[in-house]
């Protein structure tokens, strides 16, 4: 890892720490919103620079759409949505205290503690390829049922959600063509 | 192959871009003055530039219980992100970086534009202007995902996120020839990232200019820039991704890659006049029911074909 690396590694993690800290601190829940996918974001660049460019931005790609879209639940369910009051993000502040400095013992414990191997073969010249392997060769079949199993937790989810069922969209006998909804789709099913 | 990193590319690539997106708005504007009845001519052309001017000098407006930084973060975001996302968009043999995830750069800064709009619609504390952010998510979740099959069915056809070697995977035969779903998918999807045509649902005139509502003076001029550079952007990354990049008889690379982008960029200009706005909701019901299935089973088929190779 060249200068210019370690330069942009230490600036994106303590950047991503003071985003991190400011979404305890800041008042408004937008604010809070994209402080959390700054620091996120940064969290990208980090894996980026480390020599996975794929994970990294598809970090990028992923947190800024579900930040996005947690924003409206966000705003839409907590209080004081635009920081027009103060309000605190912390909750059991003792117990939370403990808990997260003993993780983060553990954690740097273990990189002094971990006999970490030495590398003995070369640096792969493009590590995309080397990620897709390893997530779709070996473990193709847990791939697979993953993808299955999420499928059908969101589809579970929302049915479970929904409180309109098909009696209430095709009528009693399921006849009632087109189905009466809420708001027109635009496939006029 | 294409050659990056050059360090006159890194002004020559925002530069074109401009020109690009300043032609479509010119091309636009001669099409308003035809409509419209007026000469077509230079002075229909450059109409829309008068303004610029008297944007930049123009007293921004400021409203009460503003989030300001939001705002301006969020009015900013818009055409920054449509430039870094020709930082992998090759022109001619030229690139300014040929990263090998490039495509999935491509996407992530497309992304951006839904934190942007988001912002800048939640920015000015006016009901209007939220609610064209919103509007944007709700097309966002409908355009994306068929956006992002278009992209996985040319990176799949040529087994390399890299965009210049998708460019040079096309030899002979164009994506767009026998990949004709994902580049109409895509197509729609650039139309519907540059908020433009059919998907001005965000900016809309029934929301008195929705995201466009409350920004004024150099901000507006901004987020106004950002969905013609958008719109620019996506035709020239149509090129390398569906139109097989600089590859063309007689003329010289950047020749080529400069009337494929051009015709592409008139062709997403006529069409975005042509079409009413499509409400969100009717579009996710589409996008969902009709599109996605479409484009996955178009992913489909550059993936049997390298198979059976």
């Amino acid at each position: 890892m060249g200068t210019t690396d370690t330069v942009l590694l230490a600036a994106l993690g303590v950047l991503a720490q003071v985003f991190g800290v400011l979404v305890f601190t800041l008042n408004s829940m937008a604010r809070v919103t994209f402080s959390l996918l700054a620091s996120l974001v940064c969290v990208g660049g980090v894996t980026a620079v480390l020599g996975l460019p794929y994970l990294g931005v598809v970090i990028v790609l992923m947190m800024v759409m579900e930040m996005v879209i947690m924003a409206v639940f966000m705003i839409a369910y907590m209080m004081n949505p635009a920081g027009l009051m103060p309000m605190s993000m912390l909750h059991n502040k003792r117990g939370a205290l403990a808990t997260s400095g003993i993780v983060f013992v553990a954690l740097v414990a273990g990189i002094f503690f971990v006999p970490w191997p030495d590398r003995t073969a070369s640096r792969p010249r493009d590590t995309t390829f080397q990620v897709g392997r390893a997530l779709m060769a070996e473990q193709m079949l847990t791939m697979v049922i993953l993808g299955f199993v999420l499928l059908a937790t969101m589809v579970g989810a929302t049915v479970l959600a929904t409180h309109r069922g098909r009696y209430d969209r095709f009528g009693d006998d399921l006849d009632q063509r087109p189905a009466q909804d809420p708001a027109g789709g635009g496939v006029g099913r | 192959m294409v050659e990056a990193g050059a360090w006159w590319t890194l002004l020559a690539a925002p530069g074109l871009l401009v020109v690009l997106a300043a032609l479509a708005v010119a091309g636009n504007a001669v099409l308003d003055a035809r409509d419209a009845g007026r000469p077509v001519g230079v002075a229909g052309a450059v109409r829309p530039f008068l303004g610029v001017p008297r944007a930049l000098v123009a007293q921004p407006r400021r409203l009460p219980a503003q989030d300001r930084l939001l705002w301006r973060t969020g009015v900013v975001t818009v055409p920054v992100a449509a430039v870094l996302s020709t930082l992998v968009v090759p022109f001619g043999g030229r690139v300014v970086a040929d990263p090998s995830v490039g495509v999935v750069w491509f996407n992530a800064m497309e992304v951006l534009t839904w934190a942007g709009l988001w912002l800048a619609g939640w920015g000015p504390n006016a009901a209007f202007s939220l609610i064209g952010g919103y509007r944007f998510l709700a097309q966002g979740l409908a355009y994306e995902l068929p956006l992002m099959f278009a992209l996985i069915s040319a990176a799949t056809g040529a087994e390399s996120l890299r965009v210049g070697d998708i460019a040079a995977a096309q030899d002979g035969l164009w994506y767009a020839v026998w990949m004709p779903v994902a580049f109409a998918a895509y197509l729609a999807g650039v139309l519907a990232f540059s908020f433009l045509g059919p998907f001005a649902y965000p900016a809309g005139r029934d929301l008195a200019g929705g995201v466009l509502g409350e920004v004024s003076g150099a901000d507006r001029l901004l987020l106004q820039a950002g969905r013609w550079l958008w719109l620019a952007s996506g035709a020239a990354m149509a090129v390398p991704l569906f139109l097989g990049g600089g590859a063309g008889p007689g003329l010289p690379s950047w020749a080529w890659s400069l009337v494929k982008t051009l015709l592409v960029l008139g062709l997403l200009v006529w069409v975005l006049r042509r079409l009413p706005v499509v409400r969100a909701d009717r579009y996710v019901e589409f996008a969902w029911v009709v599109l996605i299935p479409l484009t996955i089973a178009q992913a489909l088929v550059p993936a049997l074909v390298n198979l059976g190779r």
